[in-house]
This record gives C-alpha cells, sequence and structure tokens, in this order.
C-alpha cells in the first residue's frame, strides 16, 4: 500500500493545531505516539455501548466487553507472532511489565549471589526493577557497556555470560540512540550458555516487525502508548514454561482459582498475572491500534521512517555546531543531539516556542548519559506522521536557535 | 527602588516584543551579562538540581540587606535567575519574605513555576525567602 502521508494525517486530530502560535510539529514519538481516531473511538466506544466488568458477568454486556478483551489478546499474540495467546498478559505498561518480571521471575528462580546482565543504554525502567530485586534478593547486577558509537559491546557481552547469570534484560532498540541492538544474536549466545533473555521491546514493537518466535527471547515487553494506543496498557509476553513457574504478581480477582484462609490456588495463564479489573477499555484500543499498523503495514512503516531518518540526519548536519550522539550502524528514527556547548534545556525551550514538541535531559537513561559525560540530549524521535517538509522546518528553527545561543 | 517598583520595570521591559523569540532573546541577553558567580561558592549546600539544569544561589548579608549571586548551566535559566536576584537582590528580609512576585506571570514566563517544571523557578524562589528566613533569624 502506498504511503499515503496527508491521509495517514487526517486520522490523527491532535496533529492540527498551532502551538504558540506555530502548526506543532510532534518530534516527541520515543516518549508516546499520538492516536489515531480509530484508537481514541474504539476507546471511547467502550463506554459508550459496551462497559461492563469482564470475565465474570453472566449478562451480555459483560460477555460482549469480555470477548472484545479477549479478542485483543489473540490479536496481540498474532501481531507478535506467540505460540500461543496465554502467553500475553496485559500490563499497565513496560514499567509494570518489567516489575513483574523483576518480582515474580526473580522470586521465582533468583537468589543471592546470582547474577543478571543489563546494558548501559537501559532506560531506568529496565534498571531500577532490578535494582530493588538484587537489594532484596542478593542478586548481582552485571552491566554491558556501550561504544562511542553507541553500539553494545559485544566481546563483553560474551564475557560476561557465565555459570552464575540467570537472566540477560536488553533492550531492542536504545530509547536515547535510536540503536537497534542485536537481539538476535545475544538471545543465541545467551541460549548457549542456558540463560533465558527478556527483552525491552518500548522503542521497537511499533518501528520493526517483532516475530518472538524467531527472535526466541523468553520474554518481551512493551507499552500501548508508544505504539498509538492508550496510555496505561501494557504487555508482557512470556514464554509458557516460564510463566507456568513463576510465582503471581499482584494477588487479587481474577487471578485465583480458589480462595480460602486455609490456602488459595491460583488461575491459569494468562490469569494468574491479571489480578484487578483490567484496563479493558484500554486494552480494546490497543486492538484499534494492532490494526492500524497491521493495515498500514510494518514494513512499510519501517520504510517510510527509515528514509525520512536518512533525510533528517542528512538535513540537520547542516545546522552549525551539531554534534550526533550515538552514530550506530542500525537504528530507528531517534535523532540525539547537541548544539555547540548549548544546554538541551535552551535548546528544546526555544524550539517550543517555535511549535517544536521534542525531548530534552537524561531521557530516563543516566547511565547512558553519564557514559557520554553529557547532562543529556536534545532528542527528535520521528513517527510515520511525520514529513519532510516538517524536517525542513526543524532544521530553519536549529539554525535560528543555535544562532540565538551561540 | 522598592521589589515592586523593579518589578514594574521588568514587566515594562518585556512588554515591549510581543513575539516569544524576541522575549526569549532578552532573557539569554540577561543570562550572558549576569555577574559571573564565584567559584568559592560553587557548593552543594548552594545548588538547586531541577531535572534538567542545574541552578546555583548563594546569599550574603550586607548592612542588613541580602545580597545573591546566582548562576546556572542554562542559559535562559540563568536569565530568569538574572531577572529575580535583579528584583530581590539587595533587599532586608523583611522585604523579601513579604514580596508577592508578579512579574514571573506578568511576562509571560509562568510556565516556569511549574512545581515540576524542570527549571526549578519555584525551588529558586523558594530557596531565596529561605536564605531570608535564616537571615531574619539570625538578626533576632
Amino acid at each position: 500500500m502506498a504511503f499515503d502521508i496527508r491521509k495517514i494525517r487526517d486520522d490523527f486530530p491532535i496533529l492540527h493545531q498551532d502551538v504558540n502560535g506555530k502548526p506543532l510539529v510532534y518530534l516527541d514519538n520515543a516518549a508516546t505516539t499520538q492516536k489515531p481516531l480509530s484508537v481514541i473511538d474504539a476507546e471511547a466506544g467502550v463506554y459508550k455501548t459496551i462497559n461492563s466488568n469482564i470475565h465474570r458477568g453472566v449478562h451480555h454486556l459483560s460477555n460482549v466487553c469480555t470477548e472484545a478483551f479477549e479478542d485483543v489478546r489473540k490479536k496481540t499474540a498474532d501481531f507478535l507472532n506467540a505460540g500461543s495467546s496465554d502467553e500475553v498478559i496485559f500490563t499497565r505498561g513496560t514499567t509494570e511489565s518489567v516489575n513483574l518480571l523483576s518480582s515474580s521471575f526473580g522470586e521465582t528462580f533468583l537468589g543471592q549471589g546470582d547474577e543478571i546482565i543489563l546494558t548501559e543504554m537501559e532506560h531506568h525502567s529496565n534498571i531500577v526493577p532490578w535494582q530493588l530485586l538484587a537489594q532484596r534478593q542478593g542478586v548481582v547486577i552485571k552491566v554491558v557497556p556501550v561504544t562511542d558509537e553507541g553500539e553494545l559491546d559485544m566481546q563483553a557481552f560474551t564475557e560476561l555470560l557465565n555459570e552464575k547469570t540467570r537472566l540477560v534484560a536488553v533492550t531492542h532498540i536504545s530509547n536515547v540512540l535510536g540503536t537497534i541492538n542485536p537481539v538476535k544474536e545475544m538471545i543465541v549466545l545467551a541460549h548457549a550458555a542456558g540463560v533465558p533473555v527478556m527483552v525491552d521491546g518500548a522503542q521497537a514493537i511499533h518501528h520493526v516487525p517483532v516475530d518472538v518466535q524467531k527472535l526466541d527471547c523468553d520474554f518481551y515487553v512493551f507499552s500501548g502508548h508508544k505504539m498509538y494506543a492508550p496510555t496505561g496498557v501494557g504487555v508482557l509476553y512470556g514464554k509458557r514454561k516460564w510463566l507456568e513457574q513463576m510465582n503471581p504478581y499482584q494477588g487479587g480477582g481474577e487471578m485465583i482459582d480458589k480462595v480460602s484462609f486455609s490456602g488459595t490456588t491460583f488461575n491459569d495463564l494468562p490469569y494468574k498475572f491479571e489480578a484487578g479489573t483490567p484496563n479493558y477499555a484500554g486494552v480494546i484500543g490497543l486492538g484499534a491500534a494492532i490494526d492500524y499498523l497491521k493495515n498500514l503495514g510494518t514494513k512499510a512503516v519501517w520504510e517510510y521512517e527509515h528514509e525520512l531518518f536518512e533525510y533528517a540526519v542528512k538535513q540537520m548536519r547542516e545546522v552549525p555546531g551539531i554534534r550526533f550522539v550515538g552514530q550506530a550502524q542500525n537504528h530507528t528514527s531517534v535523532i540525539s543531539f547537541l548544539l555547540g556547548d548549548s544546554h538541551p534545556f535552551d535548546v528544546g525551550t526555544l524550539l517550543d516556542k517555535l511549535g517544536f514538541a521534542l525531548r530534552t535531559g537524561h531521557h530516563c537513561a543516566q547511565p547512558l548519559m553519564d557514559r557520554f559525560g553529557i547532562p543529556g540530549t536534545v532528542r527528535a524521535s520521528f513517527a510515520f506522521y511525520n514529513t519532510r517538509e516538517e524536517t525542513d522546518s526543524l532544521v530553519d528553527a536549529l539554525k535560528r536557535v543555535a544562532m540565538m545561543l551561540g | 527602588m522598592t521589589i515592586k517598583e523593579k518589578q514594574q520595570e521588568v514587566i515594562e521591559e518585556f512588554s515591549a516584543f510581543d513575539d516569544w523569540m524576541d522575549k526569549y532573546s532578552l532573557l539569554i541577553e540577561l543570562g550572558n551579562e549576569l555577574d559571573s558567580f564565584d567559584e568559592a561558592n560553587r557548593q552543594q549546600q548552594n545548588l538547586i538540581e531541577g531535572c534538567q539544569s542545574k541552578v546555583w544561589l548563594h546569599a550574603e548579608m550586607n548592612n542588613g540587606k541580602i545580597e545573591i549571586q546566582g548562576d546556572s548551566d542554562a542559559i535562559i535559566v540563568k536569565g530568569i535567575v538574572a531577572l529575580l536576584l535583579r528584583v530581590l537582590s539587595g533587599h532586608t528580609p523583611d522585604e523579601i519574605l513579604e514580596t508577592d512576585l508578579f512579574f514571573i506571570d506578568e511576562v509571560g514566563l509562568k510556565e516556569h513555576l511549574s512545581p515540576t517544571r524542570s527549571n526549578g523557578l519555584v525551588a529558586m524562589v523558594r530557596q531565596i525567602k529561605a536564605y531570608a528566613l535564616a537571615f531574619k533569624a539570625k538578626q533576632g
């Protein structure tokens, strides 16, 4: 299908507005993406037509709502090419997925002196839950360093894997640098050492086609809101063999089989990990987002974004004093940069006044900032609804800002 | 000049500009012109660490009046620091404690006042008032 950018932009009502008297150019897609009308309508539609608590009711609305919710589980499993929809757990987002895993997998499989491997380019959400686990259970965290180009040091990774390693938790794509990590290769290496791998797909799921069986990852986590779905919904994909053995995360409704004060038994997968009434309206919105992405075609999205990225980098090179942070061979449409010695905050503030929404700061990846010895970066992250014209106007704005701050 | 008069003067200066970029150009200019910060005072206790930019504020008492020095690693924030110092520095603790800082809102910098805003203007004002309170307590 040809990429009709005008038509696509019409699907996103939020893009058509002025900010500070200038047309909005939204380039903060790595933080969150905007929602197409079909997603907004799907979530609103739940409340307008089928709202009812799922899984328990015998009445009509509850059945319809439950079915819509469970259909999305199948749709998500299909989108990921998971072996079974039982392996798809709905959470509140990537952060909760990682916390669930660090808690349940950690409690079940990790003990004093066991090691887990993270990388220097992880988002805080894939660092802090493991640090809390390390404090609780004496688990040791090992960190794969990042090279000057912003890639993982694979040699170091190989050396870190040893008989004490119990898990590797790595981001598929860096939220700061856009680096696409060689997760397939890492999984092969880890599995050869008998170590399972969790992939943080928060920055990947909407940019690159993901096939969890082909990847052979043990866990894959992501958020809805970064893939054009509503906020407050996320996914933990896990191989059945792990999920079945793992202790539950939170206790409450739905996750139980039988409750008594002499002992409670737990429900089967996936419900064992879904305590309490889930965000079914958000999940149904996620289903609409998957439909939207599939309709565009994940490959077509990737190609369009990649071409836009190449164009943007080429144009941005003309901005005096620009320094790109991270120049990995494989990357998505995320560009981190600095303008001369200007503070990222100054650049971001002025760009905001010109109508541009970019991110500045450490991007919740302080270890990576420390690695590069910088306080933060300015980050432009592109989505398929961004255009070459927007890129051109960004370059003009950057030239103006560079002059003001220079 | 009283704090109130100084604030009105700042508002006057900014009212000459309709365009945001011109207002920020002025802030950048003010930031660049701010008296250099005494390196001896670049200490942890004088640091207000926002999410993104750092601000240093140091206060001394001279003849009953508080003299404040400030700095930031972000030039726009430094411009805001310059405005704050211009308005508040050189006044007595009571004058500072009693003051209502209306100029921030009036010159259109209100967004920087939000408590979650990364440059922490709220934290700066709180810090200056804390210095004033401390000096007042010392005076007895």
